[in-house]
């Protein structure tokens, strides 16, 4: 990133005045049916349309974007007002944006790698989920080895033909793009040579899809077969064989290691405020569970570690601060946050008393069950994206040094 | 609104500074011989320190001080941590800010420059028997007796108590706290009784206060005791979080160039799962402490004494604290059976660790007043009683 031009602190602050202003008056109010707990869940017609409608008028206020460049559908204005909007997002936990693969993960990579022809055609349809994106890196066979994938594209002429399955494809039946690591050398040296990513169509006859239910009961995944797909060669981003390190960029921005989103929430904010709001609501054996020491002791534990988190990320900023593991707090947000939200979700369940038994549906859950599907969900995050036990190999080796395995 | 986490040239140059010096003097080999003595440091050590305008980092430059912040202070404080050094330096910073925050000008003019130098070392006398760490009932007493003040009582914990020429002596007067200075000559040899600490880089001693007697003027008269001691209190845990903090690095290098070089099962130990892991967990530990460090002295030089400052000091020693205990910890077992031999210096950072978790309040501690804080308009438990 250039360096960007200085604004005033009034400038910054009658902008964030005006985001407040424009999200109270236009942040829709909550539906009738229920939202999901983040793009990964979304399981309706109704909540797709819901979400997509949200984007849409977000972006078209100006407020997504920002900071990518405005031949290209963006904003062009330094990354600051971007992030001022994402904080009052995030503050008044107003709904998250759909197309997350895009907006976080494929637009930043194609801001990177792409022609311009290419960040022409993608951008602006995916800032304002025209067209939705989803993600093709693991397959049934092939997780956190993601170096060793199996699908194959074949080049014939100026096309190429894909075959293979991708598992766990969010969002993979409204997609109408993937961003796909595909083999296209199998004679490859290393099973990281050979690599080639593609921005792949999906709307596509030879393109087939199977929804995968998940242990909340919601659906939003998909499995991806690719039967004899015939896609232009113009799909593909960088150069053949430059698949690996562009996988590789796109996680680290998926896992937040590296900005350059286009901005907006990814999911349903959890704050510890919440929990307190709970245990004064909640009663633990006939009294209100605020009171219980063992409730207090781990909501204090919850409530120093959320400030730390809060504070890594102003922290990540100052280099000076940093020196002695300069990418230490980028890449390990992932781990940490993530973490963090399966511990706070499943000590807010256990603030219900034996009402935590009661689920989404049930007249008598604790808000609506929520908090157990919270805590359901938030292993997606652990496990997306690179599992924990992942982030904890690369944090060892690459920060700590630490040999390989 | 105050920035967030500040940061300025100045810190950047005493923290890399105070590194440097740190590794090159303080050796662990260097802690090991200063530990044998009976001061445990080296004086010509300490002059140097003093000269290097360390003990003054944050007191007004008409002291003798460098008119820094707490921003500063720590920078000197996380370095010291990552060696184990040892020293009077926390108890004679101590006193030399309890005499800032509430000795006359007087009082000030005479013997904060004689701290600052390191020509004469101070102590304060905080704590009692009871272990209790929220001071203020003391029972300690003084009393006024013509020109003089008559002293009664016991002062456990105190920092380098056998070291210090000058001790600020907190106790009560008409059942109110007061902090009175006695010089180390106006106290018995036998009142004097140095403890045996789990931390042996480190000193302190018990001193009984019956029959000791000093003039009135001795009584610090500047501002209200009770207000300033609180201050101080924080300033302490906030010190000792540093400190902690940078033990926590400290024990963490440590064990990852044993990780790097210990060999089993044909390959380096640090390359298994089942230690590199947990590593990791405590490098994000020390993360944690120094974000939170950094937030806490911010508050601090922003001039607040408000509960927001109280909140980030107490949050910063409970996250310190976790992190260098639990590093520690792991420290003894990744070293196998050389982790719990004398040998070992991981040891040195075990006993240290000790040591600080429990000075000036441990993190359930600290826990527990941030419970009061943050959850205070529901039904409190007393923090005394819990």
């Amino acid at each position: 990133m250039s360096a960007e031009p200085e604004v005033s602190q009034i400038e910054l602050d009658t902008f964030r005045a005006e985001v407040c202003r424009w999200l109270d008056e236009n942040t829709p109010s909550a539906p009738a049916f229920k939202l999901p707990d983040s793009f990964l869940e979304v399981s309706s017609d109704e909540q797709f349309e819901y979400l997509r409608a949200w984007q849409r008028l977000v972006y078209d206020a100006g407020y997504l974007g920002m900071s990518w460049p405005s031949e290209f559908g963006g904003g062009g204005r330094p990354q600051i007002f971007q992030d001022i909007v994402n904080d009052e997002m995030a503050a008044g936990n107003h709904p998250f944006m759909l197309n997350i693969v895009g907006l976080m993960w494929a637009g930043p990579v194609i801001l990177k790698f792409g022609s311009d022809e290419q960040r022409r055609r993608y951008l602006a349809p995916m800032l304002r989920a025209d067209e939705i994106w989803c993600q093709g890196f693991s397959e049934p066979e092939n997780g956190s080895d993601l170096a060793n994938v199996q699908t194959t594209a074949i080049r014939d002429g100026d096309d190429y033909i894909i075959n293979g399955t991708k598992i766990w494809t969010s969002l993979g039946t409204q997609a109408h793009h993937m961003i796909l690591l595909a083999r296209t050398d199998p004679s490859a040296g290393t099973k990281y040579q050979g690599l080639t990513f593609f921005l792949a169509p999906v709307d596509h006859p030879d393109v087939e899809k199977r929804p995968i239910r998940k242990m909340t009961g919601e659906f939003g995944f998909n499995e991806t077969h690719f039967n004899n797909a015939r896609v232009p060669a113009s799909c593909v981003l960088g150069e053949e064989g430059q698949g690996w390190a562009i996988a590789m960029a796109t996680l680290a921005f998926e896992r937040y290691a590296e900005g350059g989103q286009a901005g907006g929430l990814d999911m349903v904010q959890l704050r510890v405020s919440e929990l307190v709001e709970m245990a004064r609501e909640c009663r633990l054996d006939g009294r209100p569970a605020i009171e219980d020491p063992v409730v207090r002791e781990e909501l204090v534990r919850l409530s120093v570690e959320e400030r730390a988190i809060e504070m890594n990320d102003l922290r990540r900023h100052i280099p000076g601060l940093c020196r002695e593991r300069p990418d230490a707090i980028g890449l390990m947000r992932k781990l940490v946050t993530s973490e963090f939200r399966r511990r706070m979700t499943r000590f807010a369940v256990s603030l219900q008393g034996e009402a935590a038994k009661l689920y989404i549906g049930d007249p008598g859950a604790v808000e609506d069950g929520d908090w157990q599907r919270h805590y359901m969900n938030a292993y997606s995050v652990t496990i997306g994206g690179g599992t924990s036990q992942i982030q904890m190999n690369i944090l060892g080796e690459r920060v700590l040094g630490l040999d390989k395995g | 609104m105050a920035e967030a986490i500040s940061f300025g040239e100045e810190q950047e140059l005493i923290a890399s500074s105070a590194l440097d010096f740190m590794r090159s003097r303080c050796s662990f080999e260097a802690v090991r011989e200063w530990m044998e003595t009976e001061a445990g440091y080296d004086r010509a050590l300490w002059r140097e320190i003093a000269e290097l305008g360390w003990l003054g980092i944050s007191l007004p430059e008409e002291y003798g001080g460098s008119g820094l912040g707490a921003t500063e202070q720590i920078s000197v404080v996380e370095a010291m941590g990552r060696q184990v050094f040892g020293s009077p330096f926390l108890a004679n910073t101590l006193a030399a800010e309890l005499l800032y925050l509430a000795g006359n000008d007087e009082q000030k003019q005479h013997w904060l420059p004689q701290l600052i130098s390191g020509t004469r070392v101070g102590s304060v006398a905080l704590g009692e028997s009871s272990g209790a760490w929220d001071f203020g009932d003391f029972t300690a007493r003084a009393e006024l007796d013509g020109s003089q003040i008559r002293l009664t009582g016991e002062k456990c914990f105190v920092l380098d108590g056998g070291n210090a020429d000058l001790l600020l002596v907190a106790c009560s007067l008409g059942g109110k706290p007061v902090v009175v200075i006695v010089e180390r000559s106006q106290v018995p040899d036998t009142a004097l009784r140095v403890e045996r600490l789990v931390d042996e880089t480190r000193r302190s001693a018990r001193i009984r206060l019956d029959g000791v007697s000093v003039p009135k003027e001795s009584l610090l008269t500047g501002a209200d005791a009770s207000g300033a001691l609180r201050r101080l209190q924080l300033k302490g845990a906030l010190l000792v979080s540093a400190e902690m903090a940078g033990a926590a690095q400290g024990v963490l290098d440590l064990t990852l160039e044993y990780l790097k070089t210990r060999v089993q099962f044909g390959k380096k130990i640090g390359s298994y799962q089942a230690l590199k892991h947990p590593m990791v967990w405590i490098m994000v530990g020390v993360e944690h402490s120094r974000s939170l460090l950094y937030r806490a002295t911010t508050l601090w030089d922003a001039g607040g004494g408000s509960e927001e400052l109280e909140n980030a000091v107490r949050m910063s020693k409970v996250q310190s604290g976790d992190a260098c205990t639990h590093a520690v910890d792991r420290a003894i077992q990744f070293h196998g059976a050389f982790g719990f031999t004398w040998d070992c210096h991981a040891q040195l950072f075990f006993r240290r660790a000790q040591w600080a978790e429990y000075t000036f309040g441990d993190a359930a501690h600290h826990r527990r007043h941030l419970s009061e804080l943050l959850f205070k308009d529901d039904a409190p438990l007393s923090v005394s009683s819990s």
